[in-house]
């Protein structure tokens, strides 16, 4: 242990460790490197040690209770790590179990906390963030007090790297029984099967709020109907019942990769923004010229939708 | 079920964002406000709670922004008491001093249940929900779309989102507080006379509450608009135009039939 180390939790998504996983560790060596301390990574329940040669030192803590997600064994598992080992700074993912673990363990440590952290750095003792906040359109440069800081690390925040730290192995258990506490984990629910797979397809024509009704929905069929694709979409559409949760794009719903990505009156935040970001070709329009999605994109137009959907439906048919 | 919403102010998106002259803080003036997103959606799962199961649902707010407008709109759907915290700051508080206040302000209401919004989009230092419940010293769980009754009395049965659209169901025994993403349905419409009509009789109460202010952990250095690595080539002209040249661009790739 050291206090000058840098602790990952690390996720699983169906039982290997998650791309966000990979994108914390290269961030938490290149902090390693300014403090001079080293990579640790937590991994609760089913340890994927092999996967995480990029660490120094694996610290797999193992208990009934944390073989699926419950938020009180997970936090009182990370809880001890953190008080054996000290380290100067916890990265964790901006994920489900993330928005839960990252907060609780600030608020019982009272330790400081950044949310939506874009990249991070050391000047001299002084820990630095750079943040995204009010869904991409501004960013904060913050500084956190005391140690341990806990940085939730958006994701693309740092590309892996190949690079392979020391890789030792630690197996622990919690030194008492994990306790359930009053959020108990039940049952994993899949998506029902049956509706278009939004990742198998080479286009996607995606609508977020921009759309306005339920009806314009139509318009973006007919259009994705013309180019062989499929209708996707951000997350207040899916909100509102108007198509299927299969079909969402973004941190709780599907990460696509189409050849390419209409995003339509979609505003580009950043729980977006993950879900699509490495489409091959990203073609946005958007009434407001500062929306971030003109970031991700490789061409935009400033335009309504309501107008422009049927107009490329038009455009098409003609050909 | 004694139900507890918060309900807070964000600056709307739509209009652009002004950085303060201090240079470490937006500037508010210049902002309208609206009711943040999965607060609205918190107070939606407490109504569909209590139609379900009968009980009370109590909206506490922060005087700030336009607050009086969410309030009565939250009256007009059906929220049996409102209790706006006195404040009088420029800038609502950092999450975890806000969860002090509003900490004290819930701690007299005996809540069974309390219904966060998991993020507010004007937040830095970590999602309000969270620190409310270590405040309150209730059990957590964030980023749920969609709560019931559960089996048991005194419980409830949440679903917490992961990605995939695949979902975990949870079972959380009471008093809790729960960060909230999603309802189970989308907020209601309420027409505006009858947000008039509750302007008329809603009664909000006061409540006086204050808190500790502790050094900030997370201390902000100034606010930039994003400096983006990259970005779009912009198509100009007339709808047809433009679609015109989206359709060339794709038929380029080979997209086009
Ligand atoms: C834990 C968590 C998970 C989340 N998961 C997801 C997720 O999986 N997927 C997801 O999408 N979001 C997710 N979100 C929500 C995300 O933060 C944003 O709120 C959401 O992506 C915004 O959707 P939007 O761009 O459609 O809406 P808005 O941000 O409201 O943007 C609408 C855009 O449409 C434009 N517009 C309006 N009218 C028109 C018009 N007529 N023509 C053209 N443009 C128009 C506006 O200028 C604006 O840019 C999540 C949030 C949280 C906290
Ligand atoms: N979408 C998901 N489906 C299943 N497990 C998930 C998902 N997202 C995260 N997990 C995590 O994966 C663990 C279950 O591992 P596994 O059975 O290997 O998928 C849980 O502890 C969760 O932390």
């Amino acid at each position: 242990m050291s206090a000058q180390d840098v602790l990952v939790l690390v996720e699983t998504r169906g039982g290997a460790v998650a791309d966000a996983t990979f994108e914390l560790l290269a961030a938490a060596r290149e902090l390693a490197k300014a403090s001079g301390g080293e990579v640790l990574a937590v991994a609760l329940g089913a340890a994927r040690a092999e996967e995480l040669k990029a660490a120094d030192r694996i610290i797999a803590v193992d208990d009934p209770l944390l073989a699926d997600y419950s938020p009180e064994p997970f936090v009182a598992a990370v809880r001890e790590v953190v008080a054996a080992e000290q380290p100067r700074a916890v990265l964790v993912g901006s994920t489900s179990i993330g928005w839960d673990v990252g907060p609780l363990l600030a608020a019982r440590l009272n330790a400081p906390l950044a949310t939506g952290c874009q990249s991070v750095r050391l000047e001299g003792n002084d820990l630095l963030a750079t943040t995204s906040f009010c869904g991409g359109k501004m960013t904060a440069e913050c500084s956190l007090k005391g140690a341990p800081a806990i940085l939730m690390m958006l994701p693309g925040c740092c590309r892996p790297s190949e690079e392979t730290g020391k890789g030792a192995v630690e197996q622990r258990k919690p030194s008492a029984p994990l306790a359930a506490g009053a959020v108990a984990f039940q049952e994993w629910i899949y998506p029902e099967a049956g509706d278009v797979d939004i990742t198998q397809q080479n286009v996607l024509v995606a609508v977020g709020r921009g759309i306005q009704q339920q009806d314009n929905v139509e318009l973006a069929e007919e259009l994705a109907q013309s180019l062989g694709g499929a209708v996707a979409a951000s997350r207040p559409v899916i909100d509102q019942g108007w198509l299927p949760s299969t079909r969402q794009v973004g941190k709780s719903g599907m990460t696509v990769k189409p050849k390419c990505f209409l995003a339509l009156g979609i505003s580009g935040a950043p729980e977006h923004v993950e879900g699509m970001k490495n489409s091959e070709l990203i073609v946005a329009v958007n009434t407001d010229p500062n929306a971030p999605i003109f970031d991700v994109a490789h061409y935009g137009a400033v335009a309504d939708i309501v107008d422009l959907i049927p107009a490329l439906t038009e455009s098409l048919q003609k050909r | 079920m004694n139900i507890v919403v918060v309900v807070r102010q964000v600056p709307d998106l739509i209009e652009p964002l002004e950085i303060a002259s201090s240079g470490d803080a937006l500037d508010l003036d210049a902002a309208s406000f609206i009711i943040n997103e999965s607060d609205d959606h918190a107070l939606e799962q407490a109504l569909l709670l209590k139609e379900a199961g009968g009980g009370g649902v109590t909206v506490v707010a922060l005087d700030f922004g336009d607050v009086d407008n969410s309030l009565y709109a939250a009256a007009a759907k059906g929220a049996d008491r409102i209790v706006k915290i006195a404040f009088d700051g420029d800038v609502p508080p950092p999450a975890r001093e806000s969860a002090a206040l509003y900490a004290e302000a819930i701690k007299p209401l005996g809540a069974d249940l309390v219904l966060v919004g998991v993020q507010a989009h004007d937040e830095l230092d970590g999602g309000l929900s969270p620190f409310l419940a270590a405040a309150l010293g209730m059990p957590y769980v964030g980023v749920i779309r969609g709560v019931k009754a559960g089996d048991a009395p005194g419980s409830v049965v949440a679903c917490k989102e992961f990605p995939g659209a695949v979902m975990a169901r949870m079972n959380v025994k009471l008093p809790a507080l729960l960060g909230i993403l999603g309802a189970d349905q989308p907020p209601r419409y309420v027409p505006v006379s009858r947000i008039r009509g509750a302007m008329k009789t809603a009664q909000f109460e006061e409540s006086a509450v204050a808190a500790a202010v502790a050094e900030p952990l997370l201390k902000v250095g100034g606010l930039s608009p994003p400096a983006p690595a990259a970005r779009a080539e912009m198509l100009a002209g007339s709808e047809e135009e433009i679609a015109g040249r989206i359709v060339e661009i794709l038929a380029e790739k080979g997209l086009v039939k």
